[in-house]
């Protein structure tokens, strides 16, 4: 049976076609990459631009009254908000824009460092699982197998409950130790799938050394897979930072988002409507969380073209 | 139906009792390498309360003997991990004379009974929609209002229970702010007591279902695409079978599969996403035994809570991993394990 059951396409479908291959021609243009990258950016820029345009010394207790509403608001003692604490303040008296201005840069900077950690750790140890084969690799699959279901969560309540405060980089090396596990994986999957193929049997006839055979021909090819990973390993990063923050066990000195909105869920925040002390912080996470939900997204599409059809 | 060989069941059983052996190891080691000694959080606790403690000496060596601190570390260790296996977690600190696994077992059936509930329905709804994008024949509204609806996906479940909570508990009112039953209703096998806990139960795990299940449609939207390329559903669809039949039968049931062992991989955060949502809502399962123990600088209680969740998880893990198999015949297990 040769006949196709495909329906042949109209003229005009054919041209719809054309346009959206041609737009779409690079895979890296893609609306939802440029969406998610728009959206950390304009985080970023929060930090960058609102330490040159507003004072971060805000951020103490006390700079200013306490519980003032953002503008347009009133609060319960009838308070309204006022333009030098445009966002409001929390129970400390400290101006909430100040707070994530401080604070949100911190959460992108554990979320981002932890994951360039664990990724390096992923890279190096899947390439080793791959290549090196036997015992190693047994060794490192088992260990990843193991690490993977351990919840990065739990590990580090007991640690930093036993050692008190703790700074950003610490936290964002202790986080490391839990996201190295599916770089690892995805990588000696690659490696071991790609071993057998015809350009790196190529690669090694005309004695191309492991070393540039792993960096120079394997690893551009894994390129989309390993940055999706290491998206949704900040992802994971920052979700563990900010519940332990949550859990008032992330840096005790530095304002975070999860700081803040711990000290809002203790103070009664939410009985006494002071909506903006936890409400901002969390809907700041939220468009963070988004914004790499988003590239995300687009990355699968990168690398699955099956997905792009349908969008 | 598939029969488990030997050598996998050898292999997830390796596997299971590593992590558990990893999780408790570090557990032990990461407060010895602390500079904070219980047995002074303790004598604290009782001069805090008491206003001074005589023989204060005396009652540190004694303590310290009790728990066990004057013996060599490894005698510590092995002592440790027999009790552990054993659940004994030993006494809590705050309080006292408390064993940890009674606490425990008082929290964990609050936690286990939100978790399944709130997996069943997102699993179910996430599933279903994840298939409906796909589906040529769902309404165009699905198309459009389910991917609007993907980007809550991406936030934490403790942030989604913080608006659920400030809008349906705090402005409307029409649920409680805290707690897992009502302070009234006696605990038992009354109907009162379980309309309570229903109640009291919907807003935490609402706010786990509304970010979970776009991961589920999410990863059953890409298998429903690769299944209906399939020649099996061109088939089906020639032979003229209902489009509906197709979907559930056809479709559905070949997608579905690795899902399952998508949550595998997903459980350790769910469970650690649960504890935090436990703990905004001072719901009363582990999270909140967690939150507690933390701000008492109860260690035991510390220990034991995680040591139980990760237990949980990778059991649950454990589970998928030999239960897969069996539904899918497809898989071979000697390529698994290999």
């Amino acid at each position: 049976m040769t006949a196709s059951i495909e329906p042949t396409p109209t003229a005009a479908e054919a041209r719809k076609t054309a346009r959206q291959m041609r737009r779409f021609d690079n895979p890296w243009l893609n609306p939802k990459l440029f969406w998610g990258a728009g959206l950390l950016l304009g985080i970023v820029a929060l930090g960058i631009l609102g330490r040159i345009f507003w004072d971060p010394d805000l951020v103490f207790t006390g700079s200013a009254m306490l519980k003032l509403p953002p503008v347009g608001f009133e609060n319960l003692r009838g308070q309204a908000g006022t333009l030098a604490n445009p966002l409001g303040t929390d129970g400390g008296g400290r101006d909430v824009l100040a707070l994530l201005i401080i604070g949100a840069p911190n959460s992108l900077f554990v979320g981002v460092l932890a994951s360039l950690i664990g990724m390096g750790l992923g890279i190096f140890l899947g390439f080793t699982a791959g290549f090196v084969g036997g015992r190693t690799d047994d060794v490192i699959r088992v260990l990843s197998d193991v690490m993977i279901t351990i919840p990065p969560l739990l590990i580090l309540v007991v640690f930093q409950s036993a050692f008190g405060d703790v700074s950003l980089t610490m936290m964002a090396f202790l986080i490391a130790g839990f996201v190295w596990q599916s770089p690892t994986r995805l990588i000696r999957a690659q490696v071991l799938s790609m071993r057998e193929s015809g350009y790196v049997q190529m690669a090694r006839l005309s004695g191309a050394s492991t070393f540039h055979i792993m960096f120079r021909e394997m690893l551009p090819n894994l390129v989309p897979y390993l940055f999706g990973s290491f998206i949704a390993n900040v992802t994971t990063s920052i979700v563990t930072a900010v519940g332990l923050e949550v859990l008032g066990l992330g840096p005790q000195r530095i304002p975070t988002l999860g700081r803040t909105i711990y000290e809002a869920i203790n103070a009664g925040a939410l009985i006494q409507n002071l909506w903006w002390w936890w409400g901002i912080p969390t809907a700041l996470l939220a468009v963070m969380f988004i914004g790499l939900l988003l590239i995300n997204l687009g990355l699968d599409e990168v690398s699955n073209p099956r997905l792009r059809k349908l969008s | 139906m598939g029969q488990i060989p030997a050598s996998y069941l050898m292999n997830r059983l390796v596997t299971l009792s590593l992590t558990v052996f990893i999780a408790a190891t570090l557990i032990w080691i990461i407060p010895r390498l602390s500079p904070v000694d219980p047995a002074d959080i303790m004598l604290g606790r009782m001069a805090a309360g008491a206003g001074s403690v005589a023989n204060s000496e005396e009652i540190l060596a004694q303590l310290r003997a009790n728990f066990g601190l004057d013996d060599p570390l490894i005698l510590q260790y092995l002592k440790y991990l027999w009790n552990t296996l054993t659940f004994n977690f030993g006494l809590s600190t705050a309080s006292f004379p408390t064993p940890v696994s009674s606490l425990i077992a008082a929290a964990l059936p609050w936690t286990l009974g939100l978790m399944i509930l709130s997996l069943v329905i997102t699993f179910v709804i996430g599933n279903l929609l994840g298939a409906l994008m796909v589906w040529e024949r769902s309404p165009k509204l699905v198309k459009v209002a389910i991917p609007a609806a993907m980007v809550f996906t991406s936030i934490p479940p403790i942030l989604s229970g913080l608006l659920l909570m400030w809008i349906f508990s705090a402005k409307l009112r029409w649920f409680p702010l805290t707690g897992a039953y009502g302070l009234t209703v006696e605990p038992g096998w009354s109907w009162d007591f379980v309309q309570s806990v229903l109640y009291h139960g919907f807003l935490p795990a609402m706010s786990i279902v509304i970010v979970t299940f776009g991961f589920w449609a999410l990863g059953m939207r890409g298998l429903m695409i690769t299944v209906q390329g399939e020649d099996y559903t061109k088939l089906a669809e020639a032979k003229g079978l209902k489009p509906r039949y197709i979907l559930y039968k056809y479709m559905i049931r070949n997608a579905i599969l690795p899902q399952i062992t998508a949550f595998a991989l997903k459980i350790g955060l769910l469970v650690a996403g649960q504890v935090l949502v436990e703990r905004i809502f001072a719901y009363n399962g582990m999270g909140k035994l967690l939150y507690d123990a933390i701000l008492d600088q109860d260690f035991p209680v510390i220990q034991g809570v995680s040591f139980v969740i990760i237990l949980m998880t990778a059991l649950a893990v454990f589970v998928v991993d030999l239960v897969y198999p069996l539904i899918d015949p497809r898989i071979r297990h000697e390529r698994v394990s290999a």
